[in-house]
């Protein structure tokens, strides 16, 4: 689920850095509330074990295939959410820097799509609750709690790819065939996800129960203020305008299809489009160029198919590229040959 | 990794700050072009060239890493020539599409993206990027576990290979961990991760550990940094701002 740099537009990558930022902030400061001693190295080496643990695989019964870990919710029940939420960070970070997994700028949107629902939304949504509940006993609820959990927010998870991708305009594959692609698949992989989590969590609590963080125990009671509620509703707010703006600056295609899947047959019709009919849904959108045009700020949108442009623009553009290339093939022979010059020397 | 950081030249020697700084610029100024802008995104290519000749890097090196990269851009962005087939322009026979150059502009993002952060890291080291990260005022408790994070990693990343070596001698023709020893197998790691990190936390306060590390070298910004980060970054906004590739195209055609 690691989006790659090319997947977002800078804004939508700004919005989510904002909104994962926020959430580490607060993960800070109730760490720093509650614990006289953070233990800083348990989760360095807690995060450390994720890596050891998503390498390796695991043989999926009934199915030649193997799945593999990803473990907020894990780190979770083990650490508590917040430091649970900072060591996921911490994995994805060194993951984007030195395994190439993830951007560098869709760092943001991979902890808001793949920490922050396992660690806050999972946590408190499915594992608190179940876990405090008092029916059955504490090993079929962990098991419960794991899947259900893990299920909810690689859905989530999925979910947002597909809205942060849409919204950043990027692929002319529209919102609902491309959410109809990823949901079945997080799917499989929550479940997944979810059973391994749930032997695990089963195995801790098995041999050492005093390692899972105690729910409902010695918990500090959180008060929310009328106050507070608000704030966070307008934060969240803030970060949905942010968004549904881009959906209507960043892919004017995407408003295309939107319209015309709308008046036609819903958005999976679009998948199946063919030239023709592609042209129709442009005169289609046409009509709403008057919105359009207040807010996209893409210059080259008119780009496709217009035939104002002259061909000479995109002919120098073909030859200027061809000759950076040549600046660039020159730069490359140059580090070579300098780089040769110093292992001689 | 470590190996590439520790090799002596200008770039390495640059503060990490102006590097982590520059390489987010160029990152967001390449991901601002707009979909089909293949001409102007074009010539930011050369700002990692420069970056891999100045440091003695191979490009080469961080080409491998793009095979997991690629095929998850590749799946979002293939759909874009097969449902935009709006005419752009022809060259003999062959007609290329819009989408067809959004696709090609997104994987040239992705290319891009991914050379400079290989850059960053291939000549800053975990340390110094730390270092760079609290000079951002990133906070403590993050970084802290960032940089212990990545010492351990190696560690345990041994230790599971082990556990995995062992349990696939013991479970010949048998492709990754049985279901059955799921739980039994990633627990026992995790039991004697916790007990590892635990033992380091105690020893750690021994020592008088109060959160704080100490990075390498609290190198301040000289001159030259300063001159290298305006440079960059006037660079590359011209490039985004300035179609080069069409002007210079102007002056033959």
């Amino acid at each position: 689920m690691h989006m790659a740099d090319a997947l977002l537009a800078p804004a939508v990558a700004g919005v989510m850095y904002v909104a994962s930022g926020s959430a580490a902030g607060v993960s800070i400061h109730e760490l720093k509330k509650d614990a006289k001693d953070i233990k800083l190295p348990v989760m360095g080496v807690m995060a450390a074990f994720v890596f050891a643990g998503q390498m390796i695989n695991y043989t999926i019964p009934g199915t030649g295939s193997s799945g593999h870990l990803c473990g907020g919710l894990m780190l979770s029940a083990l650490l508590g959410p917040y430091a649970g939420f900072l060591s996921m960070i911490v994995v994805l970070t060194i993951q984007c820097l030195f395994f190439a997994d993830g951007g560098l700028m869709a760092l943001g949107a991979n902890v808001w799509n793949m920490a922050f629902y396992g660690c806050f939304i999972g946590y408190f949504l499915i594992y608190r609750p179940i876990m405090k509940a008092k029916w059955g006993n504490t090993r079929i609820r962990l098991i419960v709690a794991s899947i259900l959990g893990c299920l909810l927010t690689l859905q989530l998870g999925a979910f947002s790819v597909c809205l942060e991708t849409y919204a950043s305009g990027i692929s002319e594959l529209s919102f609902g065939a491309f959410a109809a692609l990823m949901q079945p698949i997080h799917l499989a992989i929550g479940l997944v996800e979810g059973l391994i989590t749930a032997a695990v969590l089963v195995f801790v609590y098995q041999t050492r129960p005093e390692l899972l963080e105690v729910v409902g125990e010695n918990e500090t009671k959180v008060n929310w203020s009328a106050k507070r509620v608000i704030l966070v509703i307008a934060i969240a707010a803030l970060l949905v305008g942010g968004i549904g703006s881009q959906f209507a600056s960043s892919h004017p295609d995407g408003l295309e299809w939107a319209l015309f899947g709308n008046e036609d047959a819903g958005y999976n019709a679009n998948m199946g489009l063919d030239e023709e009919d592609y042209g129709k849904s442009s005169n289609v959108s046409q009509a709403a160029e008057s919105v359009q045009e207040k807010t996209a700020f893409l210059p080259d949108y008119a780009f496709a198919g217009n035939e104002d442009n002259p061909v000479g623009t995109t002919v120098s553009g073909i030859v200027g590229s061809a000759i950076v290339a040549g600046v660039a093939v020159g730069i490359c022979y140059l580090g070579g040959f300098f780089r040769k010059k110093k292992q001689t020397t | 990794m470590d190996e590439l950081s520790r090799l002596d030249s200008f770039y390495h020697r640059l503060h990490p700050l102006v590097k982590l700084l520059l390489t987010i610029a160029y990152i967001a100024v390449v991901l601002s072009f707009p979909v089909r802008s293949l001409a102007g995104l074009f010539p930011m290519l050369l700002f990692p060239l420069i970056g891999y000749a100045l440091s003695g890097i191979p490009v080469r090196t961080c080409f491998y890493r793009l095979r997991y990269i690629l095929p998850l851009v590749a799946f979002v962005g293939i759909w874009n020539p097969i449902l935009n087939r709006t005419p752009v322009m022809t060259l003999g026979a062959l007609t290329i599409s819009a989408g067809m150059i959004s696709f090609i502009t997104l994987l040239l993002k992705g290319i891009y993206a991914l050379m400079a952060s290989f850059l960053l890291i291939a000549t800053t080291g975990i340390e110094n990027i730390c270092y760079a990260l609290r000079c951002l005022h990133i906070p403590k408790l993050l970084v802290t576990t960032l940089l212990i994070t990545y010492r351990y990693i190696s560690l345990l990343l041994s230790e599971a290979g082990t556990m995995a070596s062992s349990y696939a001698l013991r479970a010949p023709n048998q492709k990754g961990v049985h279901y059955k020893a799921w739980g039994s197998f990633l627990g026992s790691l995790l039991l004697r991760s916790m007990d590892r990190a635990t033992a380091l936390y105690q020893s750690m306060q021994m020592r008088g550990f109060s959160g704080d590390f100490y990075y390498t070298k609290g190198t301040r910004m000289q001159t030259p940094d300063v001159l290298f980060f305006v440079l960059g970054l006037g660079l590359i906004l011209l490039v985004r701002f300035v179609p080069i590739a069409t002007l210079i195209g102007q002056l033959f055609v």
